[in-house]
């Protein structure tokens, strides 16, 4: 019971499931580099993934959970923090001791949730729509089209560029934090930190690559 | 050198506060922060004005008595300094400089400068020691033997002061780094190893009970230390908390 009201289990809470959400960014950014590469490829993973009943009814369901555990725990915590100074400082200078990206992660991650609002009426809803409203037929050849054409209007493009720009700051601090929360912080950190900056860099580059390759190479009838 | 400096005035706690401003001549660069504010409060003193109200005792460094938070930096802008070592070198002719309390809610103001640390006080009261006899029987430390990484490492963690910079460095006001520290000092140690359990979950309840943040790792706690207590107390501590907590 101590473990759930203490502030050290939220710290927990944000860790594990941030960690966990970045096991999926390995997986989603896999998938969607086939794109470029593979659309064969492409297509037969994401048939599998759409239509997998473990995947649909037992890992996305977990994921649901795991992306709304982590923003309404960022919530809580932003709130708790704020009551923390009752009253501010007329001059902070918190330039002088921590970086933007560790100040500012409310910032980021709300950016993110825009963006997941966004890419969820982009894909999942019109996945759901067409898979038990609509109860069209399966399709295994569909996903590369509709994937490229969702990347044809500039706009969307762009939002969506700025978005991973955005998760890159956000995993730039998260991640490697992450194991500073759960008690990590041994002969093997530095090594570890180091990862988890290249990681919250090449991840979301990847991201904005395929965003942008889509953009710039429209399939043409 | 010649000063403009813009302090935090309040009666006490139940009246709110304001910046006031002061012009401050003839101040050396010799003088710590807080012989210059001496010189400001004999001034006032002389002008029948009441004078600034500040924590000081030891003016040596050690004794974590004194606190300010200095153009936006606890201790101001030198590094593993109280204010009582910072110098007025460090400042040049002309310079405007914002002195205030070290903000929290657990912090309340007691008058102007003066903050209410008695917050740490309970964090440790709540399991910061270890239940030895000291009425004449007690053990020689040295009969023990304790790696001299780890005997380091404690009297690393036993160096904080409990200045409560961490705090006002902290942008969540977050009292790990001192608890951490407070908590370390023992958990590495064999004499304080058997009521580790307990201790770490005592300190932090006692912690959250307080009214401080969370911390969100931005490290602003370890750069603004007097006393460079380090991180790597806070990821101690947060591993002791989770197997103290699975242990039940």
């Amino acid at each position: 019971m101590s473990l759930i009201k203490s502030s050290l289990a939220r710290k927990y809470v944000m860790a594990l499931s941030g960690l966990f959400l970045v096991t999926f960014l390995i997986l989603h950014v896999t998938i969607n580099l086939a794109s470029v590469f593979s659309p064969d490829f492409f297509n037969e993973a994401s048939h599998f993934m759409g239509y997998n009943p473990i995947v649909q009814f037992l890992m996305q369901p977990i994921l649901i959970a795991g992306v709304i555990v982590h923003f309404v725990m960022g919530f809580v915590l932003e709130i708790q923090n704020k009551k923390a100074r009752n009253v501010g400082y007329v001059k902070y200078k918190g330039s002088a001791n921590a970086p933007w990206v560790s100040r500012n992660m409310i910032y980021s991650g709300l950016v993110i949730l825009a963006f997941l609002a966004l890419h969820f009426y982009d894909f999942w809803i019109h996945e759901m729509a067409y898979k038990y409203v609509e109860a069209n037929p399966e399709d295994p050849t569909r996903y590369y089209h509709e994937t490229v054409e969702k990347f044809a209007p500039f706009w969307r493009t762009i939002l969506y560029v700025v978005s991973f720009v955005l998760l890159s700051l956000h995993l730039w601090h998260g991640f490697a934090s992450s194991f500073q929360s759960m008690g990590a912080n041994n002969k093997y950190t530095v090594g570890f930190t180091k990862f988890a900056k290249i990681f919250a860099v090449v991840v979301p580059l990847a991201f904005a690559f395929i965003a942008l390759y889509h953009h710039l190479n429209p399939i043409t009838h | 050198m010649k000063l403009y400096l813009k302090i935090w005035r309040q009666k006490d706690a139940s009246t709110p506060g304001k910046i006031v401003d002061y012009t401050l001549d003839g101040v050396e660069g010799d003088m710590s922060f807080l012989e210059m504010l001496d010189i400001l409060n004999e001034e006032l003193v002389s002008k029948g004005e009441e004078p600034v109200e500040f924590d000081h005792d030891c003016r040596e460094g050690i004794c974590g008595t004194c606190s300010l938070q200095i153009n936006g930096e606890p201790h101001g802008p030198d590094r593993l300094v109280t204010t009582c070592q910072l110098h007025m070198r460090k400042f040049n002719d002309g310079d405007t400089i914002v002195i205030e309390p070290f903000r929290a809610t657990a912090f309340p103001v007691i008058k102007d400068l003066i903050v209410d640390r008695s917050a740490f006080d309970r964090i440790q009261q709540a399991g910061g020691y270890i239940s030895v006899n000291t009425s004449g029987n007690t053990i020689d430390a040295n009969s023990i033997p304790i790696n001299k990484h780890a005997a380091d490492e404690a009297m690393d963690a036993a160096t904080c002061i409990g200045c409560g910079a961490c705090v006002a460095a902290c942008k969540n006001a977050s009292a790990m780094l001192f608890t951490s520290a407070k908590v370390s000092q023992f958990a590495l140690l064999p004499q304080g190893q058997v009521e580790a359990t307990e201790r770490v979950q005592n300190m932090v309840r006692q912690m959250d009970l307080e009214g401080f943040g969370n911390c969100t790792n931005t490290g602003a706690c370890e750069v603004e230390c007097p006393k460079g207590i380090s991180l790597t107390n806070i990821a101690r501590m947060n591993r002791e908390y989770l197997s103290a907590t699975l242990k039940g």
